[in-house]
């Protein structure tokens, strides 16, 4: 272990940021494809209109689906614990989302090769729930990991989870439901005001506008039922941040608002909240005003200050137990060991440049709007 | 333990969803190669029919393509939904090739997928087929790096187990990349793809020559499949072969089954052509045995034995013994980290620590099992023996068929006698599914085989599911079965109603009148 450059310590750390960024990739990039799905049936009311929608995001939606892909992959490679138990615990939760996005590259691809008006009206329901229901799923999942989820270990690490699928579905947690919908389709709103003219750009600038009102509003109401209405969790002592990853180890307090120490430790830290506000209030005022790529700027600004604020709430906990808070997970205790983390950087670093090279190429190559003309054109339009 | 219902259906619930993602996988390897060929011709000649069948055919891709990345991510999720202890336990190996798999490959096919469609009339020529291109080497890195996670769970190079994480972990990331098994595996996989690839394409071109109906496109179609067909079916029996060996060093267990060799033979051992063989009297009935053949090709060499099943229990039983000693080792460890006596105990017999762990199906206290359920556990190490035995033999036949059936197209192709005989034409039809039928069987070999262990000699597969609760199991499979069984039917009415609408009522193949601006509707009209 001597030949790694890295000490374990910053490798955990660095994991944890690239958790975040992953998921911030995820939340921007195919945020908004999920976002122009659950607007479908609201902006685009004839088959013209619908598949004028599609196929703004049909060229990038896969692409794009690949950050939840990766993140979920990630996750398994970097925080393996955290791997294991939120996708067995949430076990429903996770079957209800894959559900919901099969549903999208079928609904794609089969809708418009078959001209018949209920056909083509059953793929636009799935496309919605292939939007809707994710967006939904994820952010109730935020909110539970900031109410702590009942899960437990036993000395060989074995997990036990003590809750069932209806217990997630708390009112905190489909308020952070909310927040996710409100914000991701605000930013598909903003997607369709770059790519789209006429009365479907038009209602999108109207409803997402409002979403990203809505989304505001819900995000402070989320933050102070946080402060006053929901226990945090604190680890007792000082921690070894390069020990091996066992979350057995350690002790942990529990308090209401205890998720509110990192910000009154740090009150620099302050400005990802503020920035979530702001970055969302922005984008509506933007979307009104019908300039789409700056809300779209705006919107993404919003999505990444929110994610950020949950990461810096709960560092260094990635799930908190609820029911025995010392089997929580923590970036410390759940990694996986010196070597993958270290190799693993080296993958992300060779490449996701290359990533965000190629496919911002893909998106030089499309850009120009979606006009009904293009898709009689192309034969492969959805 | 988990409850055995929960882990019964978690795995039929893998079995399923796996095997029925990989009705599409393959054909995404070998379609997206042929497809790159064809426009490469289309770009070097500049005829526009080369051109209308890589449309044509992207088509029926584009289809296929969907449903694999559909039936693709539930993959993904599994491991950590049903399978929570194996990714607690392995993690640190298995996640790294499967999260490198997504940043190298996925990512690629996924972004260049989308141009690959919608890019035709923004992209010079020579771009749009550097797309084409991508987005097949990103399907086939997609396979390596998947293969590179299942070699490990055949054979697990590279890693250790840690008693202070409870866990095994990564010494040697390059031993598990450049794994033999994965390497081998890899190879063979991607050929199997290839081989699909260019029966479908025979398929379809030779119903429409049936049919006369786009004869020109069907033929050169069928030209490229045959000759990628060929090299393709021959070096998937050769890879197999090579797969055979690997597997022969290092999994006997999964040899002997497919073999059904209960004893050891004196070397080299014979092939069983035919046997129905008896599990419960471990013994073969109405066997026909052919003498060397099995020896020679497990082992490549007249005077090395291959170990029987029978022989193969007893060792077994003995690294059980010797788990035995490793797991007490770590239970010490455990309560004092410094006692050096458990360490050496430990590091001693760790590699047999899996085997102990099959005790765990009948008692927890596993230091103190009976003779009896060391026997138990010891037989329970010999996987299903007639499914593998008869997998293996259907999957070899379709093998050797492929190569005699793509000779004898490449021999029509070069004579350019391809639609001359109705009944080869037939014969190309009807051998539809045959391929699909050998991937399916060839995953069963190497995953079925593979039992009892989720990861070969270390970890059995009951105790690495996740302690679910039973309605959670039946709810999730109902709902796999009941979408998935909806979507066959959708995809195979969408195939059948593209293929049957053919590539010149497909818009794209015959350009519209109103389409004469574009480029490309200039370029179709010059060819014609």
């Amino acid at each position: 272990m001597d030949t790694i450059p890295l000490d374990y310590e910053t490798l955990r750390l660095i994991w944890w940021l690239l958790l975040g960024i992953l998921l911030i990739g995820f939340a921007v990039m195919d945020g908004f494809d999920l976002g122009v799905g659950a607007l479908l049936p609201a902006v685009a009311r004839t088959d013209a209109e619908r598949r004028l929608v599609l196929n703004v995001i049909g060229p990038v939606w896969e692409g794009n689906q690949v950050w939840l892909i990766v993140g979920g992959a990630a996750i398994f490679a970097a925080f393996p614990a955290l791997y294991a138990v939120s996708f067995s615990g949430f076990y429903l939760a996770m079957f209800l989302i894959l559900f919901a996005l099969i549903l999208r590259p079928v609904g794609f691809k089969f809708r418009s090769k078959v001209e018949d008006k209920r056909w083509r009206a059953v793929w636009d329901w799935g496309l919605f729930i292939g939007g809707f229901v994710p967006a939904l799923v994820f952010g109730v999942a935020m909110g539970n990991v900031l109410l702590g989820a009942p899960f437990h270990f036993d000395d060989t690490l074995r997990i036990y989870y003590t809750g069932g699928f209806f217990a997630l579905l708390s009112p905190f947690a489909l308020l952070c439901g909310l927040v996710s919908v409100s914000m991701l389709v605000a930013h598909g709103a903003a997607m369709l005001t770059i790519k789209t003219d006429g009365p479907v750009a038009l209602r999108a600038r109207r409803y997402g506008s409002l979403a990203a009102l809505a989304t505001a509003v819900l995000f402070v109401l989320a933050g102070i039922w946080v402060a006053f209405g929901i226990t945090g969790h604190a680890i007792v002592g000082v921690t070894d941040t390069a020990a091996a990853s066992n979350p057995l180890f350690k002790q942990v307090t529990s308090a209401t608002g205890g998720w509110m120490a990192n910000y009154q430790a740090m009150p620099w830290t302050w400005i990802f909240p503020a920035l979530g506000v702001l970055g969302a209030l922005l984008s509506a005022l933007l979307l009104r005003a019908g300039r789409g790529g700056s809300a779209f700027l705006a919107s993404a600004l919003a999505i990444a200050s929110i994610i950020l604020t949950e990461g810096v709430a709960v560092f260094p906990f990635l799930l908190p137990s609820s029911t025995h808070p010392s089997s929580s997970l923590t970036l410390w205790d759940s990694s996986s060991s010196h070597m993958t983390l270290f190799v693993m950087l080296v993958v992300s670093c060779l490449f996701l440049p290359l990533i965000l090279l190629y496919t911002s190429w893909v998106y030089r190559v499309l850009r120009g709007k979606v006009s009904p003309e293009s898709l009689e054109q192309n034969h492969n339009s959805y | 333990m988990p409850d055995m219902t929960v882990v019964e259906l978690s795995r039929l619930q893998f079995a399923l969803t796996a095997m029925y993602h990989f009705l599409f996988v393959p054909l995404t390897l070998g379609l997206s190669f042929m497809i790159a060929i064809m426009e490469s011709v289309y770009v070097m000649t500049g005829r526009d029919i080369w051109r209308r069948m890589t449309l044509f055919w992207g088509t029926l891709f584009g289809i296929n393509f969907a449903m694999g990345v559909a039936t693709g991510i539930v993959m993904e999720f599994q491991f950590g939904m049903n399978w929570s202890y194996y990714s607690q336990y392995v993690g640190d190996i298995f996640g790294a090739p499967l999260a490198i798999e997504g940043l190298m490959a996925f990512f690629l096919e996924a972004t260049f997928v989308g141009l690959f469609f919608f890019g035709w009339d923004k992209l010079s020529k020579v771009k749009h087929l550097m797309v084409t291109w991508l987005v097949a080497l990103g399907t086939n890195f997609s396979a390596l790096w998947i293969l590179i996670a299942n070699g490990w769970m055949q054979y697990p190079v590279g890693a250790k187990f840690n008693p202070a994480t409870m866990r095994m972990e990564i010494t040697d990331f390059m031993a598990v990349m450049f794994n033999p098994v994965a390497q081998a595996k890899f190879v063979h996989t991607v050929s199997a793809g290839y081989v699909l690839g260019a029966v479908f394409v025979m398929a379809i071109s030779a119903f429409y020559l049936l049919r006369g109906r786009h004869v020109d496109l069907a033929k050169r179609s069928m030209a490229v499949a045959a000759s990628f067909g060929l090299a393709a079916s021959l070096s998937v029996v050769v890879l197999g072969d090579e797969s055979g060996y690997v597997t022969g060093e290092n999994q006997k267990m999964k040899l002997a089954a497919i073999e059904a060799m209960w004893e050891t033979e004196p070397a080299p051992a014979g092939f069983n052509a035919f046997a129905i063989p008896n599990q419960e009297t471990r013994t073969n009935e109405y066997a026909v045995h052919i003498p060397w053949v099995m020896g020679l090709i497990g082992t490549r060499s007249f005077n090395t034995e291959i170990p029987g099943i029978d022989e193969l229990v007893e060792r077994a039983e003995e690294r059980i013994r010797n788990g035995q000693v490793a797991y007490a080792a770590l239970q010490q460890l455990r309560a004092d980290r410094s006692d050096m006596h458990a360490k050496a105990m430990f590091d001693l017999h760790w590699q047999d620590m899996g085997y102990a762990l099959l005790l765990k199906r009948y008692r927890e206290d596993i230091g103190n099992a009976t003779e009896q359920e060391i026997d138990k556990a010891a037989i329970d190490t010999i996987p299903r023996v007639a499914p593998l035995f008869w997998s293996f033999r259907l999957m070899a036949g379709v093998g050797f068929y492929f190569i005699a059936f793509f000779a004898l197209a490449f021999w029509l192709a070069t004579v350019r006698k391809l639609d001359r005989y109705r009944w080869f034409l037939k014969l190309a039809l009807y051998s539809l599914p045959l391929p699909w039928l050998a991937i399916e069987a060839g995953w069963l070999i190497a995953e079925y085989g593979r039992q009892p262990w989720i990861i070969d000699g270390v970890l059995p597969t009951f105790l690495a599911a996740s302690g679910l609760k039973l309605h959670q199991v039946i709810i999730s499979l109902t709902g796999f079965v009941v979408i998935y069984t909806s979507l066959a039917v959708v995809d195979v009415y969408l195939l059948r109603k593209m293929i049957l609408k053919g590539p010149d009522d497909m818009p794209g193949g015959e350009r519209r009148p109103n389409h004469e601006g574009t480029p490309l509707a200039a370029a179709s009209s010059t060819a014609a």
